[in-house]
């Protein structure tokens, strides 16, 4: 069929299943929004407040579907605004495939009106990027974005097309998406190391992250656990994979983990990393982290194995894959001593309430937990409202906590709760987010608003940038630089300024009641949560300590 | 995968073959910059297929550098193949080097880059160009030579090689 360029972006999208897009429009990217007009049958375009609101939802939504997210922005500015999107989804391993408009390839080089070099720029933070000045250059460029975008370890693409690529007339044969199931091949060697070394382990425990979740591999995880009879912890990056009353979690490592799961890797004797990059949330200090531990490694990309932590074996595979071989070479055991010393330590808590305010996170979590279902999506900002979010909510599932963990994105929350609502509609969506993270994106509300998406922003308000405010507490001396803004935002009746609902509370029954009624709200509902700005995230290791450094509250 | 610990230093050439496209020597200088691999030197040229270019990098690091650097590189797309080359193999660097001679200096100049096995490949009144091809040794053996002489330019294309057999650079070893 004859097309022109945008017509033939349309044609790929469709191939590869997209029929969502999130973006803004301008003028080199009007050819490409003169097609989307021609395709809004079949293509939804979610238009943003902001091109970074439109990257954050590409990748919310990708994280709760699974599929590939899928991002327009226009030449210059758009584009630019696309990079922290870009790096956030990259460093959680999210698959988008961003595609921008630049000025027509006659311009280009010459500084003109909105140029900059977008696929230069996005070099550091994308797994690639294509300039495509030559429009029979444009199909294959979009193909392999896809696949490169979906296969292996996930993560953002862009391509950048020129303006007069867009208007090009092309003649195009239809094209299956490229077919990227392959995955890694291991040796049996490894695989029978790999047994030997869990089979002779007295104290073995997972230590499982993000791509557990991403291979879906959750199911031959679990009865690895199950038959060996090994405690199993997860990071942030992939709550749910282990449920929350497994008798055998437990919970979250790193930083603010719990005193159970970072012991056990202190204690054990065998570390087994599925999915997983020691990064420095979790093994603070590399060189003592799990002194007493053999390591063994299994992960999709083969860079990530020796590189923070030096392991005894490391597979390159694909999570379920390896697993999936594995399990037949693993023996029945009972770990009775073991698994009672690490579930016991779960017991010991920091003072949960540690201080006399009347509303505090827990409660605030807690009844939002009681009043939604096992498939609400919870989406965070990032802070200290995202550690208490990971650490109180009953992860049961994945797909459905959605936060920024590699990055650590302020200002993620409300594009990524966006996108979550539009790809999961029968999903209710809760955003938890503090006042400084908030403040960042919160303009996203009028697209919550234009969309008519029902997703209930949980504002944890301490009036502070509370995590920084922690540590400025703990390590300078209550020398509270710049984190305490004496703000004024009456957010009840900014809600009301977009159109959306908002409510306030400052006290746990006062919560359960207005979180109630915005259940029952058909549109986006905020809600205004008092809290002390000295409550603080418990437990916390310090960055480059051990177990031993361990802050309990 | 074996326990990379060896925490001594080592220099070594890097052979990888990427796409022949815009923008790849961008991409890898941006990997080797952001995550501390070192450059010591750096060639790149098309080879007999157009579509692919031969990149030599020689550098410097621990075991720990060289499982990133090879690792890291190997996952970009638009690299083919990479290995770590052998010491046996055949390095060659080209210098082209411009020198003040004068009446006084010619003839001496001339006696050192016969030694060196090199060549004279433009002379004028006051000044002489000298090619030489050989190890980075040979060359950095002869800069030596020439330092006590008044220097106008120094044009070194850092090393490339190519291992010695029948096999390609990047096939499986046997």
């Amino acid at each position: 069929m004859r097309l022109n360029g945008s017509q033939l972006v349309m044609e790929i999208l469709l191939e590869h299943d997209v029929d969502t897009v999130f973006g803004y429009p301008g003028g080199a990217a009007l050819n490409l929004y003169d097609a989307l007009f021609e395709y809004k049958e079949k293509i939804r375009h979610i238009m943003t407040a902001h091109e970074q609101g439109a990257s954050h939802a590409a990748d919310g939504y990708a994280r709760a579907t699974g599929k590939t997210g899928v991002c327009f922005a226009t030449s210059g500015p758009g584009a630019t605004n696309l990079v922290t999107g870009l790096a956030t989804a990259f460093m959680d391993s999210v698959p988008v495939v961003a595609i921008t408009a630049n000025v027509a390839d006659n311009l280009i080089g010459r500084d003109a009106f909105q140029e900059v070099c977008i696929s230069n720029i996005v070099i550091p933070i994308t797994k690639h990027s294509f300039f495509v000045n030559r429009i029979e250059d444009l199909s294959d460029a979009l193909h392999d974005a896809f696949r490169i975008a979906g296969s292996g370890r996930k993560g953002p693409v862009l391509v950048d097309i020129t303006k007069d690529v867009t208007a090009k007339i092309v003649n195009y044969k239809q094209k299956k998406p490229m077919d990227f199931s392959e995955k890694p091949s291991f040796s049996d060697d490894d695989l029978n190391r790999f047994a030997s070394m869990i089979n002779a382990s007295d104290k073995p425990v997972i230590y499982c992250g993000g791509g557990v979740a991403t291979a879906d591999a959750g199911e031959e995880m679990r009865k690895l656990m199950e038959i060996a009879d090994i405690p199993a912890a997860h990071t942030l990056m992939s709550a749910g994979v282990i449920g929350y009353n497994d008798p055998r979690g437990l919970g979250m490592a790193g930083m603010h983990g719990t005193i159970a799961a970072n012991k056990a890797f202190d204690r054990s004797d065998l570390i087994i990393a599925l999915g997983t990059r020691f990064s420095d949330r979790v093994a603070l200090n590399p060189s003592k982290f799990g002194k007493r531990a053999h390591k063994i490694q299994v992960d999709i990309d083969a860079s990530e194995i020796n590189k923070n932590v030096i392991v005894d074996l490391g597979v390159h595979a694909d999570v379920k894959e390896f697993l999936t071989a594995l399990l037949p070479l693993i023996k029945n055991r009972k770990h009775e001593e073991w698994i009672e010393q690490a579930t016991g330590w779960k017991k010991i808590k920091g003072d949960v309430k540690s201080c006399d305010a009347e509303l505090h996170p827990s409660e605030i979590i807690n009844t939002v937990c009681e009043n939604t279902d096992r498939e609400t999506i919870y989406v965070t900002d990032v802070g200290q409202h995202q550690m208490w979010s990971a650490q109180y909510i009953h992860h049961e599932k994945t797909k459905r906590f959605i936060t920024s963990g590699g990055l650590g994105t302020m200002g993620f929350g409300y594009g990524a709760a966006i996108g979550a609502k539009i790809g999961c509609p029968d999903c209710r969506v809760i955003h938890f987010t503090g006042d400084g993270s908030f403040h960042m994106n919160l303009n996203e509300a009028c697209t919550a608003v234009s969309q008519e998406l029902p997703i209930i922003t949980v504002i944890m308000n301490n009036q502070v940038l509370g995590m920084v405010y922690q540590w400025q507490g703990a390590f300078y001396g209550n020398r509270y630089s710049s984190t305490d803004p004496h703000r004024k935002t009456d957010f009840v009746k900014l809600a009301e300024g977009f159109g959306a609902k908002g409510f306030s509370a400052e006290t746990p029954t006062e919560f359960e009641e207005v979180f109630k009624n915005a259940l029952k709200e058909k549109g986006p509902v905020w809600i205004d949560c008092r809290i002390a700005k000295t409550e603080n995230v418990y437990p916390m290791i310090p960055g480059g300590g051990t177990i031993e450094d361990m802050i309990i509250g | 995968m074996s326990k990379a610990t060896e925490k001594t230093e080592r220099s070594e050439i890097v052979s990888i073959l990427v796409s022949n496209e815009p923008g790849v020597t961008a991409r890898l200088g941006s990997l080797f910059s952001r995550r501390g691999f070192n450059i010591d030197s750096f060639t790149a040229s098309p080879t007999n297929d157009p579509k692919l270019t031969r990149i030599t990098i020689a550098t410097t690091g621990d075991d720990h550098k060289f499982n990133q650097i090879m690792t890291q590189t190997a996952k970009q797309e638009f690299v083919k193949t990479i290995s770590i080359m052998d010491a046996k193999s055949i390095y060659r660097e080209l210098l082209l080097l411009k020198v003040k001679a004068g009446k006084k200096d010619r003839s001496h100049i001339m006696e050192i880059v016969e030694i060196y096995r090199g060549r004279i490949v433009d002379l004028s009144r006051k000044s002489m160009i000298i090619e030489l091809t050989g190890s980075s040794e040979k060359i950095d053996g002869f800069m030596d030579m020439m330092s006590c002489y008044e220097l106008v330019d120094v044009c070194r294309t850092g090393v490339t090689g190519i291992n010695r057999g029948d096999a390609g650079i990047s096939d499986p070893v046997e």
